[in-house]
């Protein structure tokens, strides 16, 4: 509750503050306080010290999943606003940059509310309050063609999908026994399900599949985190897409967990299908920008294998997944952002001229890979290894792991572009803080790769010691 | 400790060597840390088998059931001595060799030797799968950065090839994992779980591993990426690759596959040895019509490699024992012929046979170390490596795990004849007949070459004529294996 409400409060904050200052360095101060409050009050709504003893009336439930989730969206979100938060103001002159942090405010409100949500009509709410902000960011960049033309698909897109979850929750309230949106009353178990509640939960798949980018319903995935401003697609294509994740995986496991073997091949085909699709349009990509669009929809598949098994080890390795996915991506995007080609070739001799640069970024690209030593490693172990315990679906797992293969190619495009070919790769100016901070992340990313369970077993002990 | 400490100071010295900013330093660094594991991996080697230093247990996964096992037995010492030996021999042979931003070269270097250690030295199949790929990482990027002209797409072939069958192996592991009694990764369990998985589930389970290990040997037809691989690279890469590298498999079979899955590896067992056959004809064939001295030498390992896991398939105690000895032998025997290939490029700056000759007359000391060295790789006699394939080949005749065991032994002969042809005509046409306008200005080799090559063919000498203490050491994991391979118990 206490991220819920202190995000919204924020969020008006934020937008108030524009008329206070009209200096963007002031506003960024406040809103990484605002962060930082986020993520001690999730910690402190963690142990049992609830700011705001609100009855919900069930409406919203606060398990530690869903809460440590929130947390690492919003630590992922401090380090977003910490690297790239620069960029934000210099979108300035066409935008304000109170409302940009508003509206990221607002986001973050979304994703609390679809981490914790226990009816559906709370997953909706939560998921229209992520949206709207979301078609705004992406336009933000007002005088630029591609980025209106992006808002305008993203919202034309968004809207049909959300159509299309309320046709599914209307299904599943007209078949649940005694007519409740509650995710308690609707898992009915596998038996005796009625064709109205089979199509409910097909249309909740297929509008959560199109949140998530998973195929078939990613196309408007390239053209929004292309035409967006970066600093924006960084924000959808982690943050977001992470708390989006971890709803999708609570409707399933709670209300739909019971019902599983009766899902469990349309997921498949839907990961299969993600997998496969964006792995290989990623390799002929020739921006890095457009490349990490496919690569977001690729990893959204591997995501989408914890959806498949929804197992403890499932809900553990999303978490991780949610993290490391973030960390990564979110230094990557800092520094494509500092770059002044987006091209493969802009890449061409970065090594040279800013080893660190490089160097930080190969350790990101190794984790999107899932090499060992980085905690994209586990993040693709848990994934696995919760598959192969459901004991179904081994030729998912060989296919994943194949498609894992093949995303090699273009991540490790990005190292040879780097560090093998010769070329006079521009860059814009950098801060020694900027820098430092790359490090931290790498460091962090390095540290879940060697010690996952710093994250999984350090904030569960703490939270059952307390 | 000790294993800790191979893995500690190579890994340690490694990171250390990218912050000096020097060539020469960062050369002289790379010797002493290399020369550091040296010792303690002999240090390790004379203690006795039961020592309690030659092991290592901490915590490091308790929730996935992983633990940071790691221990030194009768395979792991050979491996990590004859890793312990070819770093300095490395260093010391290439220490003439130019490269760009040279102290990050041998920083990846050390790294490259942390992971291979770790490789043998990990008791734990989930660590095992860590260094697995650790080892493969700093590679890559030396192969990338400081080889040949085509190195770009050439390592990325390799490298995509051997991440192909790491992930194959890892769902197996993950697989055998959550099969286990303890849910646990340690080898005890793996090793257990012969009784607990069925043998249809062996025969595909089978593959999983054996692909991840077929492609780093590498069997036919999955050695596509090594002879590109092996020319494009540094030499002092390839030395690593060749020498250490190709025998990660060899030992992942013994260690990982063949104990683990007994009834798969019986299986299989005639299928894969027909491959290895096929393999080391083809590839012996091959390397009669290479010119280049970097292809020749890669396609007669591709023949020695698959005539080790012929052997391993035979199932017999001699067998085994050969493959343990050979895999030593091997490594310092194509090492040898590396850094031969290694001066002749770095004085003439050429491979191409056609275009050498008539060395012996102006470099007579390379020449008679070079001679040693070839007809070690020939196996002949009073050679290291005639006592390996020796072994190799009367445990593959005397083999029951097959009956077609004459067969093998006999079309596998044909390859050292095949191995003699193209060695022999090497030395010839390079070492002798006439010197024309290039070779006229070659000169003789310096004190540092002379040295380690003298030592190469010390060893040589030694184990071609003394071979018990290292058949000593390896005895005892040579019965375990074999016990569990048998797969009726």
């Amino acid at each position: 509750m206490n991220a819920i409400i202190i995000s919204a409060v924020w969020g008006i904050i934020m937008m108030f503050s524009g008329i206070v200052t009209a200096k963007g360095s002031t506003i960024r101060n406040a809103a990484i306080i605002g962060l930082v409050l986020l993520l001690v009050c999730n910690y402190l709504d963690l142990i049992g010290y609830h700011l705001f003893p609100v009855d919900t009336h069930k409406m919203l439930f606060f398990d530690t999943f869903g809460l440590l989730a929130n947390g690492i969206i919003f630590a992922s979100t401090l380090i977003y606003v910490l690297l790239s938060g620069r960029e934000i103001e210099n979108i300035a002159q066409r935008m304000p940059v109170a409302e940009c942090f508003a509206l990221i405010f607002f986001v973050l409100c979304g994703v609390s509310l679809v981490t914790t949500f226990n009816t559906l009509l709370m997953l909706f709410l939560g998921i229209e309050i992520i949206s709207i902000p979301l078609y705004i960011l992406t336009g933000s960049d007002k005088r630029n063609l591609k980025s209106n033309e992006a808002s305008l698909k993203y919202f034309l897109m968004g809207c049909f999908s959300t159509g299309v979850m309320l046709l599914g929750i209307a299904f599943l309230y007209g078949a649940s026994p005694n007519g409740s949106f509650s995710i308690d009353d609707l898992g009915i178990g596998s038996q005796k399900l009625s064709a109205l509640y089979m199509a409910g939960l097909l249309l909740l798949l297929v509008s959560m599949g199109f949140k998530v980018s998973a195929a078939p319903f990613h196309f408007w995935t390239p053209d929004v985190y292309d035409g967006a401003p970066t600093v924006f697609t960084s924000f959808m294509a982690t943050i977001v897409k992470a708390g989006i994740f971890i709803g999708f995986i609570r409707l399933f496991d709670e209300t739909f967990g019971d019902s599983q073997p009766r899902w469990q091949l349309f997921v498949a085909i839907i990961t299969a299908v993600t997998l496969f699709i964006g792995n290989i349009t990623a390799v002929f990509q020739q921006s890095v920008k457009r490349m990490l669009a496919y690569s977001s929809i690729a990893q959204a598949g591997f995501m989408l294998l914890a959806l498949l098994s929804i197992n403890g080890l499932a809900k553990e390795g999303i978490i991780l997944y949610a993290a490391a996915y973030s960390l990564a991506t979110i230094g990557i995007f800092a520094i494509l952002i500092k770059m002044k080609d987006y091209t493969f070739e802009g890449f061409n001799g970065l090594a040279r001229h800013q080893p660190l640069l490089a160097a930080t970024c190969t350790i990101f690209l190794l984790s999107l890979a899932g090499i060992p030593l980085t905690a994209g490693f586990f993040a693709k172990y848990y994934m696995l290894a919760s598959v192969i315990e459901t004991g179904h679906f081994f030729w998912l797992v060989v296919f994943a792991v194949l498609c894992a293969a093949v995303s090699v190619y273009y991540y490790f495009r990005v190292i040879q572009a780097m560090y093998f070919k010769d070329g006079d790769a521009q860059v814009l100016e950098l801060r020694p803080g900027f820098k430092g901070l790359l490090v931290v992340v790498a460091a962090l990313i390095v540290l879940l790769g060697v010690f996952p369970q710093v994250l999984l077993d350090k904030l569960y002990t703490l939270v059952y010691t307390w | 400790m000790i294993p800790v400490l191979l893995i500690a100071i190579p890994l340690i010295g490694g990171l250390a060597g990218f912050f000096i900013k020097d060539e020469k330093s960062a050369r002289g660094w790379s010797l002493l840390v290399s020369l550091a594991a040296l010792i303690v991996s002999l240090w390790g080697l004379s203690l006795p088998a039961k020592s309690p230093m030659l092991n290592a247990d901490a915590e490091w996964l308790p929730a996935l059931g992983s633990r940071f096992t790691v221990g030194l037995d009768g395979m792991g010492q050979i491996l990590c001595l004859l890793t312990a030996i070819a770093f300095p021999v490395i260093f010391i042979a290439t220490w003439r060799d130019e490269y760009r931003k040279a102290w990050n070269f041998y920083a990846l270097m050390l790294l490259s030797q942390a992971g291979l250690m770790g490789v043998f030295l990990a008791m734990d199949a989930l660590l095992f799968y860590f260094f697995w790929e650790l080892a493969l990482i700093p590679v890559y990027f030396l192969c990338s950065q400081w080889g040949g002209e085509k190195r770009i797409q050439a390592t990325f072939k390799f490298f995509i090839y051997t991440f192909v069958g790491s992930l194959l192996m890892l769902i197996g592991i993950i697989w055998l994992y959550s099969h286990t009694a303890d849910h646990s990764f340690s080898m005890k369990s793996f090793y257990d779980l012969r009784n607990r998985v069925g043998g249809q589930e062996q025969l595909w389970l089978f593959w999983l591993f054996f692909i991840a290990f077929a492609i780093k040997m590498p069997i036919w037809p999955l050695h596509t990426w090594q002879p590109d691989t092996y020319e494009q690279s540094p030499t002092a890469t390839t030395m690593v690759l060749s020498g250490v590298m190709v025998k990660m498999g060899v030992f992942g079979v013994i260690r990982w596959l063949a104990p683990v899955l007994p009834v798969g590896t019986w299986a299989w067992g005639d299928t894969v040895s027909a491959l290895c056959i096929i393999g080391m004809i083809y590839a012996s064939l091959v390397a009669i019509r290479q010119d280049d001295l970097k292809r020749l030498v890669a396609y007669s390992s591709i023949a020695h490699i698959g005539l080790m896991c012929l052997a391993i398939f035979a199932t017999t105690t001699s067998g085994m024992q050969g493959v343990m000895i050979q895999m030593f032998n091997h490594g310092i025997n194509i090492i040898g012929l590396w850094i031969v290939i290694d001066l002749i490029e770095r004085q003439l700056g050429t491979r191409k046979i056609s275009e050498l000759g008539g060395l012996a007359q102006k470099a007579p000391a390379l020449a008679i170390l070079l001679v040693i060295v070839a007809l070690a790789n020939v196996a002949l006699p009073l050679t290291n490596a005639f006592i390996g394939e020796f072994l190799l080949f009367s445990g593959v005749y005397a083999s029951k795990a097959t009956q077609y065991n004459v067969v093998f032994t006999v079309v596998a002969g044909l390859s050292i004849i095949l191995s003699a042809i193209y060695t022999l005509n090497m030395i010839q046409r390079v070492f002798f007949g006439n010197t024309n306008t290039l070779t006229e200005k070659a000169k003789d080799i310096r004190l540092n070459e002379k040295i380690v090559l003298a030592a190469i063919v010390v060893l040589i000498v030694v184990i071609g004529v003394y071979p018990k203490p290292i058949l000593n050491l390896t005895k005892e994991t040579v019965d375990l294996i074999i016990t569990k391979m048998n797969y009726k118990s």
